[in-house]
């Protein structure tokens, strides 16, 4: 016999289904209000004007574009030193590594490092690069703390991609009689590409959204430079000149120009890594 | 045969070399940060730093006491928790289980989003909405305050919350749930009776991320939070662990820098911590 579920059993059922249909709709409520307000605030203030010009003092106007092009210089930099690094330790954990202990200790720092907040981040980089290599504050040395903040993030996204590549693609280069670095660098690297571009595109995310690491380090001017020039002058990427604008000259117009595009930016850099994994889900299938 | 043996062996140490620039980082990290740290707690007194509810770095007679940031940011974070967990928790659990599968990829993509929106977006949005908005329906002389700062900081632990929790649901085992439905339970008794339960140290774990998360997070936090070095109090202007150091660094010097340094030091600490106790509940799950 099918006894029917007591009342106190169906109310809480009931309940609990209630909070979370209320959670979700709490937080699809945010994530659509975040956007909406910012883009409502922030799209009529990006004009043409304002991307491609410097600010003037002379002429009360001001422009991102130096800003725009700190960020890019962060960028290039950053991935251009972070890259080796972590796909270079992400190799070795993988490929080379045989002492469990180095293996437990490197993961173990990695994952240390993931947890540090960025303005501890920042004071440190601060002290080490700015003062004791003595780079001033300077984009190189922004980017360098940088480049050990995005460590974990590449370091990660290679192992786990190392970790698909199928161990007979090695045997079958060591059986041709391949070296090992020969293996790593015309099989096993090339199958996992992939990640290692999905763990570009996240640290891309992560330097785009960072101001805290860079307010000590890259400082806030807003200078116009060309590339090398740029890298050992000071200058403000988007998230600090943003930062800049709202709390200490209360421009928000600007403020808000500049959270557009940043929003924009993020919705891109999530659609691309979505992108990439079921590029990756659909190649591992195979 | 040798030479390729050797060039082998070069490069493999290179790797080695390259694996730990990542152990090499940790620890000048936390040596910069102690020896940096050290001076200016010796010199007020380790007591009086921690425990002294009076900070006044550029008064005539300087006083360097802490524990207002401790306080906030214990409290803050505290706060954080108590709002943003239960509703990353249900959300998570609504995501792994109930809801249909095109309304779950669209609500990861959404909630990357939110995890991706830079912390200064936050804080200008909490700046111009929260802020006045507290002043209005609390009838406060000022908005930047310490509630403003949970609520930011709520939101912004959110996506991490629901990302872990929704991961570690998923990974519970099927046949767990089969056998409860079997047993006559409804499916939503089924959710919260054994699959919640079975991935509880992963929703754990996102919980004591979120608590890394809100510490740590300086930029939302400095735009709402008003900065002022009081006691911790809901609707009064308050200053983090965080906040005290990004907001004295630029004009600081001597002692008073030395002493931001020690704060970075505290921060640190209690991260550290942090990651201990992440590392435990690793090591438990793993052994059960």
């Amino acid at each position: 016999m099918i006894q029917p579920l007591s009342n106190k059993r169906k109310a809480w059922c009931a309940i609990m289904k209630a909070l979370c249909y209320l959670s979700i709709g709490i937080v699809t409520a945010l994530t659509l209000f975040m956007l909406i307000y910012v883009f409502v605030k922030g799209l009529p203030e990006v004009t043409w004007d304002l991307l491609s010009t410097s600010p003037s003092y002379l002429r009360h106007t001001i422009g991102i574009l130096p800003d725009i092009m700190n960020t890019v210089y962060v960028v290039i930099a950053t991935l251009v030193m972070v890259l080796p690094i972590g796909v270079g330790a992400a190799i070795y954990l993988n490929e080379y590594a045989k002492n469990r202990r180095v293996v437990e200790l490197i993961e173990f720092a990695a994952e240390t490092l993931s947890g540090i907040p960025s303005i501890i981040y920042g004071l440190v980089g601060m002290l080490v690069f700015c003062q004791f290599l003595g780079l001033q504050t300077s984009l190189l040395a922004g980017s360098m703390t940088l480049v050990i903040m995005n460590l974990p993030t590449i370091l990660r996204t290679t192992q786990e991609a190392l970790k698909t590549v199928p161990q007979s693609y090695r045997e079958g280069a060591f059986a041709l009689g391949a070296g090992k670095w020969r293996v790593i660098r015309t099989v096993v690297l090339p199958s996992c590409i992939n990640g290692i571009i999905t763990g570009c595109i996240l640290s891309i995310g992560r330097i785009l959204g960072e101001s805290a690491a860079l307010l000590f380090t890259t400082g806030f001017a807003h200078n116009l430079n060309g590339f090398f020039e740029g890298l050992r002058s000071s200058g403000a990427t988007l998230t600090v000149a943003l930062y800049v604008y709202a709390k200490e000259q209360g421009e928000f117009e600007v403020a808000f120009a500049i959270a557009a595009i940043l929003v924009i930016l993020t919705i891109l850099i999530n659609l691309a890594t979505t992108f990439m994994g079921k590029l990756m889900e659909r190649r591992n299938g195979q | 045969m040798n030479i390729k043996k050797s060039k082998e062996d070069v490069i493999h140490f290179i790797f080695l070399i390259l694996g730990l620039i990542a152990v090499g980082s940790v620890l000048v990290i936390t040596v910069y940060l102690v020896i940096s740290g050290l001076p200016a707690i010796r010199e007020i007194g380790l007591v009086d730093f921690l425990f002294g509810t009076r900070w006044a770095s550029t008064a005539a007679e300087p006083e360097y006491g802490i524990l207002p940031f401790i306080l906030t940011s214990i409290y803050g974070t505290a706060g954080a928790i108590l709002i943003g967990v239960p509703i990353g928790f249900f959300a998570a659990v609504y995501l792994a289980k109930m809801a249909p599968r095109k309304v779950c990829s669209f609500m990861q993509l959404c909630i990357g989003v939110l995890a991706g929106i830079p912390s200064v977006v936050y804080g200008l949005v909490g700046m111009l909405i929260l802020v006045p908005g507290i002043m209005n329906v609390f009838n406060v002389p000022d908005g930047a305050s310490l509630l403003a700062a949970i609520i930011v900081l709520a939101v912004m632990i959110l996506p991490s919350v629901i990302n872990v929790s929704l991961t570690n649901l998923q990974a519970v085992p099927r046949d767990y749930e089969e056998a409860s439905l079997a047993l006559g339970a409804t499916t939503t008794e089924t959710y919260f009776r054994v699959t919640v339960p079975a991935a509880k140290s992963g929703i754990f774990t996102a919980i004591v991320l979120g608590i890394g998360r809100a510490i740590g997070e300086a930029m939302a936090v400095m735009m709402v939070a008003g900065n002022v070095a009081n006691m911790p109090s809901l609707f009064q202007s308050v200053r983090f662990l965080t906040t005290a150091v990004a907001s004295e660094m630029s004009y600081s010097s001597g002692l008073q820098r030395q002493a931001l340094f020690s704060i970075a030091l505290v921060l640190f600490f209690f991260i550290m911590l942090i990651n201990a106790t992440l590392l435990v509940i690793k090591k438990r799950s793993q052994t059960v």
